[in-house]
């Protein structure tokens, strides 16, 4: 039962690590915008590869 | 959003990309999908092919099918020149360059319609060189763009949006969007944190729930408080603020909100675990605190996003206003044209307004002819034809040729702008019925903290257990909260205003959809209202002294400043100059010429100044065929001038349209000041029974009277000036926004459009649709009566705790949102066909 005074402490400083990367990623915009993810499923790009990306078919 | 096969979307006949009719079929075909398809001009061609070309065919799969000029393309050379964008100067404006390698600017994307729209510019822009990021916002149709200058310009990129057929402009991100963005973050922050609060706490809170009371060793048990409290912390003291606030603002202003019980149960919870964790003794709640909060939150979350997704649909009237403007020094130099921000243009001055483009303000062609596309205002999908002399309304977008326009009014003085607070003061306005349910939420809100203290008492004084009273207490706080009963109507009102709008219908008024659903009685006027209100003089007939020239030239100097639909006919050059003009509605004008006092209006007005017996006014030869003549007569003291006929069309859907309101189960009259027997004649076309025929204003309100005092419920559908008086007497007054612009102030809905433009069957969408909306209104408020009902006693004998009757209140609430988010159009097929993406959009 004493690994529970190490474990509970180490809980809340994951809980506030975890909040703060929330954080980062709130304000970096990525919930600005909740419809396009589903619309991104429904139009996923399988057809041609990105030219940017190398057209190598093999690769 | 529906996604359905674009050859599904357009006929072999229409334009593969736009729609629009193949003029010349086998003159622009492209293989798109596997298939030869037509396209109607060459701009289209050439977008189909880029879009072909660089591997987005799929485009064409996943669009929604488009309505006839959709994305229509312009050839380049048309449009005005995207270099201006280049301009340091310019871009000082809206342009960002974080360092040397990057610049950020924001875009608004026009002429897009569908979220496969959306994708197509995405990826086709992030394929242009030197953009380095590129990110569209789905919901509201922004662009955030970050380019390399080295490798490439900004005209250049929004050159590569205009190749596949659509348009970018920069814009400066405003104060209000920025404003909404945080407020959005926030709140997801908030329900973040009490979320995971809630998840952590409930993870402390279990060995508890598992071992049993006095089964955890002591130390443990008080090692889990204190953790359990620094997570609440964050959650009562940030992630409820907003029921706090509410709170306090509404204690500030001595009256209950629907957040002081929800405060309340929140600070009483929390103060008695605070004082059982500090005391080492008693029950901590911190799990059902962080859970109550969390569920609160996402309830508030998802009703915001549904008021949001409501509201949306007015987006584009509020926005439609495009960054720039080419501004002309007169109306035939297109040399020294000058491309300045579009509010920087004022009226008279003339503008140049390439296809394509936005008109940026209300205004007169003034050379050139094109058409355009008015939905905006109108709803209206068939492009209008525009040629010298025709107005233009900011915001619709011209389609075929270039135009020079001479601006009359601007910014907020357009129609555009006019329309969008009329359609705001609209929502501030509320039915009876849920001004009454709003009064009930309050008193009911008060009830809930009486029962909770009185449920409180008697646990703790009658059962002595005073742990348990507190919790009994918050349970009866927090199920009962009324906030389903606040929600059922706010959305749905929103929504069918959208809907309206959509269909070229403007409310101003919110209470007047429930007075629309129970109308009995459709008084008609027939000038502008059943007929176009486009007159023309037929003949001209001597009946005095003067001869016919004169006669036209007084008539027309009589008219010269009047906005009367009759007027119209009266336009021309005139030797004569009216002082002392007098107007009486829906009779006619008065004014001295010369030292001679004239009047042109109603046969009854003039015999007035006449004091002459009565005319026969020579019959001609089609009179009683074309019954939709109208007699105007010119007179001065000494006798008759002249008599004119005027010719006015019915407009094309009258007949439908009056079929329609019969099957609503409504009562038609049809009132009109015009001679009786003109109005017989089309009643009896229209099957219209009850006619009131030569009715000046003060008959045609106590026609409105009589009804009402028989216990009918009057809609008058009228026109502008003459009919003002009858419309503030009618239940539900519908304006023609062709009329004038007074009457469209007092009315409760605005028809829009021009006159050529405005559509009556969104009167009869109207009355659909309000039947519909005060439905599921009522559906709500019986739902959320009912949940209340059962569960205030519930909570109070103890058998819901707090967290239970959170997520009844939640489920209650969600339930009453899901409700009102359902479809308001009709069923029949057509209807859904055009609503559905304006439903999706919204």
């Amino acid at each position: 039962m004493e690994s529970l005074y190490i474990l509970v402490p180490v809980s809340l400083v994951l809980v506030f690590v975890i909040g703060w990367l929330f954080w980062r990623a709130l304000e970096g915009g990525q919930f600005d915008d909740l419809e396009r993810p589903g619309y991104e499923v429904l139009m996923d790009d399988d057809s041609p590869k990105d030219s940017k990306k190398g057209s190598d078919p093999c690769g | 959003m529906r996604f359905e096969a674009a050859a599904g979307g357009t006929s072999a006949a229409d334009c593969f990309h736009c729609a629009l009719p193949v003029l010349a079929p086998g003159r622009h075909v492209a293989s798109v999908l596997g298939a030869a398809r037509e396209f109607c001009c060459a701009g289209c061609e050439a977008v189909a092919r880029t879009i072909v070309a660089s591997g987005f065919e799929q485009y064409y799969e996943t669009r929604s099918a488009p309505r006839p000029g959709d994305g229509a393309a312009v050839l380049p050379q048309d449009l005005p020149a995207l270099e201006v964008y280049d301009d340091p100067e310019a871009q000082r404006q809206f342009v960002a360059s974080p360092d040397a390698g990057r610049r950020e600017v924001a875009l608004i994307l026009d002429r897009v319609r569908c979220a496969a729209c959306l994708w197509l510019s995405e990826h086709w822009l992030r394929r242009q060189p030197g953009v380095l990021r590129i990110d569209i916002n789905y919901a509201t149709h922004r662009a955030q763009l970050t380019w390399d200058p080295a490798q490439t310009r900004l005209s250049s990129i929004l050159e590569a949006v205009r190749a596949i057929g659509y348009d970018a402009y920069p814009y400066e991100p405003r104060r209000q969007d920025e404003l909404a963005r945080r407020a959005r973050r926030r709140a997801t922050w908030r329900l973040f944190v009490a979320g995971f609060g809630a998840m952590q706490v409930m993870m402390y809170a279990f060995p508890a729930y598992l071992n049993g009371d006095g089964a955890l060793a002591p130390e443990t048990a008080q090692l889990m408080r204190w953790a359990s409290l620094v997570l609440t912390l964050p959650v009562v003291f940030f992630s409820s603020g907003p029921f706090f606030a509410g709170a306090w603002q509404s204690l500030k202003q001595r009256s209950v909100s629907l957040d002081a019980p929800i405060a309340l149960g929140i600070a009483a919870g929390f103060a008695a675990s605070l004082w059982a964790t500090l005391a080492g003794q008693g029950a901590v709640y911190f799990d059902t605190i962080t859970m109550l909060v969390f569920l609160l939150l996402a309830a508030r979350m998802l009703e915001a996003a549904a008021r949001e997704r409501a509201t949306r649909a007015l987006d584009p009237l509020a926005r439609w206003m495009p960054s720039f403007a080419t501004r002309l020094s007169g109306p035939d130099d297109t040399l020294g044209a000058q491309r300045v921000a579009a509010h920087a243009i004022a009226p008279q001055d003339y503008v140049l307004v390439a296809p394509g483009e936005r008109v940026p303000a209300d205004g007169v062609v003034a050379r050139g002819a094109s058409s355009a596309d008015e939905s905006l205002l109108t709803g209206e999908s068939h492009p209008v034809a525009k040629a010298p002399g025709a107005a233009l309304i900011g915001g619709s977008i011209n389609l075929e040729q270039p135009i020079v326009m001479q601006v009359t009014r601007t910014g907020p003085d357009t129609q555009a702008a006019a329309v969008l607070r009329l359609v705001e003061r609209a929502a501030a306005g509320k039915p009876k019925l849920v001004e009454a349910a709003d009064r009930l939420a309050a008193r009911l809100t008060a009830v809930v903290v009486l029962v909770a203290l009185g449920a409180f008492l008697v646990w703790a004084g009658v059962f002595d257990s005073p742990a348990r009273a507190t919790w009994v207490a918050v349970a009866v706080l927090v199920a009962t909260c009324p906030c389903a009963l606040a929600l059922a109507a706010p959305i749905v009102l929103t929504r069918a205003n959208a809907f309206l709008l959509s269909r070229g219908l403007a409310l101003t008024r919110g209470a007047a959809i429930e007075r629309l659903e129970g109308a009995t009685d459709v008084v008609l006027d027939k000038t502008g209202t059943l007929t176009a209100g486009r007159f023309s003089i037929r003949s001209v007939t001597a009946l005095g002294p003067l001869n016919e020239d004169a006669c036209l030239g007084l008539a027309r100097a009589l008219e010269a400043s009047s906005r009367h639909p009759i007027a119209r006919a009266f336009v021309g050059a005139t030797e004569y100059v009216a002082q002392d003009l007098r107007n009486a509605p829906g009779q006619g004008v008065q004014a001295t010429i010369g030292n001679r006092r004239v009047r042109l209006g109603s046969e009854t007005y003039c015999r007035e100044i006449a004091g002459c017996q009565t005319v026969a006014m020579p019959a001609p030869p089609a009179y009683a065929a074309a019954a939709q003549d109208t007699p105007v007569y010119l007179a001065d003291a000494h006798g008759w001038l002249a008599g004119f006929l005027l010719e006015d069309a019915l407009r094309p859907e009258a007949q439908a349209f009056v079929a329609r309101l019969g099957t609503h189960g409504l009562r038609v009259h049809l009132a009109s000041g015009d001679h009786p027997a003109v109005v017989d004649a089309l009643a009896r076309r229209l099957g219209i029974a009850s006619v009131l025929g030569g009715a000046r204003p003060e008959d045609k309100t106590a026609f409105v009277e009589r009804l009402q005092r028989a216990g009918r419920v009057v809609v008058m559908v009228g026109d502008g000036l003459n009919d003002a008086p009858v419309l503030a007497r009618a239940d539900v007054s519908v304006a023609m926004g062709s009329g004038a612009d007074a009457a469209q102030a007092q009315a409760d809905l605005v028809l829009l459009g021009g006159e050529a433009t405005l559509r009556l069957s969104a009167i009869g969408d109207a009355l659909a649709v309000a039947r519909r909306a005060m439905r599921v209104i009522r559906q709500n408020f019986a739902w959320a009566v009912a949940y209340n009902a059962v569960a205030l006693p519930l909570a109070a004998i103890g058998s819901i705790g707090p967290w239970e009757a959170a997520i009844g209140m939640t489920a209650s609430s969600f339930i009453v949102v899901i409700n009102a988010m359902r479809p308001l159009a009709g069923r029949d097929r057509a209807q859904q066909r055009d609503t559905a993406p304006i439903l999706a959009a919204g």
